[in-house]
């Protein structure tokens, strides 16, 4: 943010600071500061583009705005009658062409600098999710880590109950920890529609298709927290799954990932456990709160004529396997997604004999984490 | 053919033939002529134009601040899916074919369509789509929230909004093949003697070229929908992987329409101006042979242009390197057709009534839609830019600034034609001024919010982005009320005011000019002789 920006935004902060957030505000008129080596070419390569159009700009409406100054009739001038000139017609052909080819050889370069993920010190596979990220290390230090980042902002902040945050709307629960100057290839996939990858300042934007694997690349040059968003419309809730990649050094990283090692290995459930009612309707709760309350509402209410009511729903209170079977494939053509990728065993049951037992459903069953790895089957 | 030909040897005459024709409501639902039709092309786009601003409104009333203010996002979505297909099937594609109902007869010394019926027919074909797009908002699940671009997987999630919207997407494809068929024929097989090719007023060569586009276009994308349709309901999986189909081809199909569609809206635009301009700078069309190749070339190219839109949805880099430079290449005749204005304006004896005034901001602000089209030509910048607000902030520009202003141009510049009245010139110049100034605070900033990395198509954004947002909103609201006072003025100058001239506009040619104001119920009787 520049200096005047800065005082600006002082200024608006004093007189609406009952919008703390506003203190923020700025009149940005260009790219984010780019944080790696491709991003900073691109925009150089913007700022270029941006000197010739000014100067076609300047050219043509130059002309244009002296010719409606002085060839007015009020001002008493006649009409020329010309109306033809091969030579100009010509030149003004073949000029822009040279000024396309000028322009369009550094940024070839670019783009084959963009596509070339070969050899990556750490592979990321990213997951596009109704309206999440799931990022799993797939490849490098930290092989094996895997999780699912949600936005972090409360509901209250986005209906105006509460002021809203200096990050508002892009924050989440985890971040994307990588490492600084080392070659990130992230894999983009998606469970559901096609969602988009975008972290500006990375200058990384890539499609995540559902039943495809497409791939792109960053090195980040400093560390810092960097921030984007979903940039496919993917549904409801588009403007509320963003991005956060947070870069660290060698050392803080290899930190990371052994803390993260042992946070996975105390997580895990046993799997030989036998759980109790009251235990998995909690843990149900809070899958259900994690990753359904989106579309079927903490009332379980859902929105009608969009996403069906699990309270009192047909298919909640019915057998209890196809709900099972319901959680886990999804529902194709729908909104419903197959959850079967995404939660543990542990995790649907719970949410199962939640969704079973919560506001007016009353089966009094329940679902053990046996009975789901079976259903996988 | 059969009706031109009754009317040019004279078989029916014309005192006579008004008397078989119904009045009232019957006159507009049965009607064959030519003028009537076009007037209800424009009357139904201004209508479908009005729906579509209300619902822009909608979407800039919520972006006002940063929170959900007055909309859920589900609405949102729909709002702006809604917002795109009204936009440009119901308000500018219908508003072009009204200019080329009235005019091309007028232009060539016709005395109607080729096919008056079929042309009844691909009049009545709107309602009905304009009712199914606009109605779907109340059914259950609502209209389609998949964005104008219908993108599947998604698209095959929604509701029942989403095959209302298909099927109207059928409906205005069929009118449209029928409007381009009579377009073609009426002008290859209806000119006055002694008008070659190569003397075609501009409009008619636009919008010759357009119609097939359309013909070549509208059927892919009508089987692209239909392709939806299908794996909605029918079990198919053209775009699902998982029974062995592919999401992005759809994307190719769509744009494979979606570009040319884009100078579908744009040429028949460029025509206008390339009458309105010679007028008011008494001087004839600089490069009149140079303007119909680039005509040509622009339709030529835009079919192989297509996954310009597409650069991140992972393609090989050959293809990114074919598309940009294919992309770019357009430029270049664009950029001819700019010189060309600019050169027919150049030492000529300009005066700036209201059509002038909006073909000059249609020169200015669509050369600025142009440039930042340039930009986003560019694969490795356009990776920043896809999807943001800055691509919403260049197709404005171009189909705003560009295809309305034009179509407001030639409003003002037919109406004494169309009405036998003059408008009243003060309030003309304020719609433009009001409009031209609202519409750049509208979209200008939404440039900087797009560089700065606001994405499209969210109903809330980050903080740092408000201050732009709320001076877009302020400009859209001003753009939009700024169109009562058009509407004021048109109904207006139909109930009255000074009487207007056979040739209202002193530098204006054409055969148009030759007929009274009004012009008589069948145009030409008798086919004009050019020399």
């Amino acid at each position: 943010m520049t200096s005047k920006a800065s005082s600006m935004a002082g200024l608006a902060g004093l007189g609406l600071s009952l919008y703390s957030g506003l203190s923020q505000a700025a009149w940005e008129l260009t790219f984010q500061k780019p944080a790696t080596r491709l991003g900073q070419e691109i925009f150089s390569l913007h700022d270029w583009m941006m000197v010739i159009i000014t100067i076609i700009f300047v050219g043509v409406f130059g002309v244009m705005f002296y010719s409606v100054y002085a060839h007015r009739k009020s001002r008493g001038h006649k009409a020329a009658q010309f109306h033809e000139n091969t030579l100009v017609e010509i030149v003004w052909t073949v000029v822009p062409l040279v000024i396309l080819i000028l322009m369009v050889i550094p940024v070839t370069g670019t783009v084959l600098a963009m596509r070339d993920t070969s050899n990556p010190d750490l592979t990321i596979k990213t997951t596009g999710y109704q309206w999440k990220w799931g990022y799993d290390y797939i490849k490098g230090e930290g092989e094996g880590i895997r999780f699912i980042a949600t936005l972090a902002t409360p509901p209250e902040q986005i209906n105006g109950k509460a002021p809203k945050g200096e990050h508002y709307l892009l924050e989440t629960d985890r971040h994307l920890v990588v490492p600084v100057g080392k070659k990130i290839r992230l894999l983009t996939t998606a469970n559901d529609v096609i969602h988009a990858w975008w972290v500006p300042a990375l200058a990384v934007k890539q499609d995540a298709i559902p039943g495809f694997v497409r791939d792109t690349w960053f090195k980040v040059e400093q560390e810092g927290i960097y921030r984007g968003q979903c940039a496919e419309l993917c549904g409801k809730d588009h403007g509320y799954m963003p991005i956060v990649v947070e870069a660290v050094s060698a050392e803080k990283y290899s930190k990371w990932v052994e803390e993260q090692k042992k946070l996975m290995a105390a997580a895990a459930d046993d799997p030989n456990k036998t759980w109790t009612l009251d235990e998995l309707k909690s843990r149900g709760e809070k899958v259900y709160a994690a990753n359904c309350v989106a579309c079927h509402q903490a009332t379980g209410k859902g929105v009608p004529g969009t996403f069906p009511a699990l309270d009192g729903s047909k298919v909640v209170m019915g057998p209890k396997d196809v709900q099972i079977g319901t959680v886990l494939n999804g529902r194709p053509g729908t909104a419903m997604a197959a959850f079967g990728k995404q939660l543990s065993d542990v995790e649907i049951a719970a949410v199962v004999t939640y969704t079973r037992n919560a506001w007016g459903n009353k089966a009094a069953d329940m679902a053990q984490p046996g009975e789901i790895k079976a259903a996988r089957k | 053919m059969e009706a031109a030909n009754v009317h040019v040897h004279g078989a029916h005459d014309a005192a006579h033939g008004h008397g078989h024709h119904p009045t009232g409501l019957m006159r507009w639902v049965t009607t064959t002529n030519h003028k009537d039709i076009g007037t209800m092309y424009l009357w139904f786009s201004f209508a479908m134009f009005m729906v579509g601003g209300a619902m822009a409104l909608i979407i800039r009333a919520e972006l006002f601040q940063p929170g959900l203010q007055y909309v859920s996002p589900e609405f949102f979505n729909q709002m702006i899916t809604l917002h795109g297909l009204i936009m440009v099937f119901g308000a500018i594609m219908p508003a072009f074919v009204g200019f080329a109902n009235w005019m091309i007869p007028m232009m060539i010394g016709a005395p109607d369509m080729a096919f008056a019926r079929m042309n009844n027919w691909s009049f009545w074909l709107l309602p009905p789509a304009g009712i199914l797009l606009t109605a779907s908002m109340f059914v259950t699940g609502g209209a389609a929230g998949t964005g104008w671009t219908l993108y599947p997987p998604l698209s095959v999630q929604m509701g029942m909004g989403m095959d209302m919207a298909i099927f109207a997407v059928h409906i205005l494809g069929m009118s449209s093949i029928m409007g381009s068929i009579n377009i073609i024929t009426t002008i290859l097989n209806m000119r006055a003697p002694g008008m070659t090719l190569m003397r075609l007023p501009m409009f008619c060569w636009t919008w010759l070229v357009t119609a097939y586009l359309l013909i070549a276009v509208m059927p892919v994308l009508a089987g692209a929908v239909t392709m939806i349709l299908t794996d909605r309901h029918f079990g198919t999986s053209f775009f699902n992987a998982a029974g062995g189909g592919d999401p992005v081809m759809f994307q190719h199909i769509f744009w494979f329409f979606g570009h040319p569609e884009v100078y579908i809206i744009a040429l028949p635009a460029f025509g206008v101006i390339s009458h309105v301009i010679p007028a008011f700078a008494r001087k004839p069309i600089f490069g009149y042979t140079s303007m119909v190749y680039a005509i040509a070339s622009i339709a030529l190219i835009s079919f192989i242009v297509w996954a310009h839109h597409m650069y991140v949805v992972g393609m090989p880099v050959a293809g990114q390197l074919y598309f940009m430079y294919a992309t770019m290449l357009i430029a270049v005749p664009t950029g001819v057709k700019v010189f060309n204005w600019v050169a027919t304006m150049w030492r000529g004896s300009m005066t700036f009534e209201t059509p002038m005034l909006f073909a000059i901001g249609f020169l200015f602000l669509f050369t600025i839609g142009g440039f930042t089209g340039l930009v986003l030509s560019m694969t490795s910048v356009d990776v920043q830019l896809q999807d943001t607000y800055y691509v919403v902030a260049h197709f404005h520009y171009v189909m705003v600034a560009g295809a309305l202003y034009s179509a407001f141009a030639g409003v003002y510049y037919w109406l004494p034609k169309w009405t036998g009245h003059m408008y009243d010139e003060t309030l003309g110049k304020w719609h433009f001024w009001l409009s031209f100034i609202s519409f750049n605070a509208a979209f200008f900033p939404q440039h900087f919010l797009g560089l700065a990395g606001m994405p499209r198509r969210i109903p809330d954004y980050a903080l740092q982005f408000t201050d732009f947002n709320q001076v877009s909103t302020y400009g859209a609201f001003v753009f939009g009320l700024s169109q009562l006072l058009f509407l004021y003025v048109v109904l207006k100058t139909i109930r009255g005011g000074e009487k207007a001239a056979d040739k209202p506009w002193e530098g204006a040619t054409g055969l148009e000019w030759t007929l009274p104001s009004p012009p008589p119920h069948h145009s030409f009787e008798e086919p004009p002789i050019l020399k």
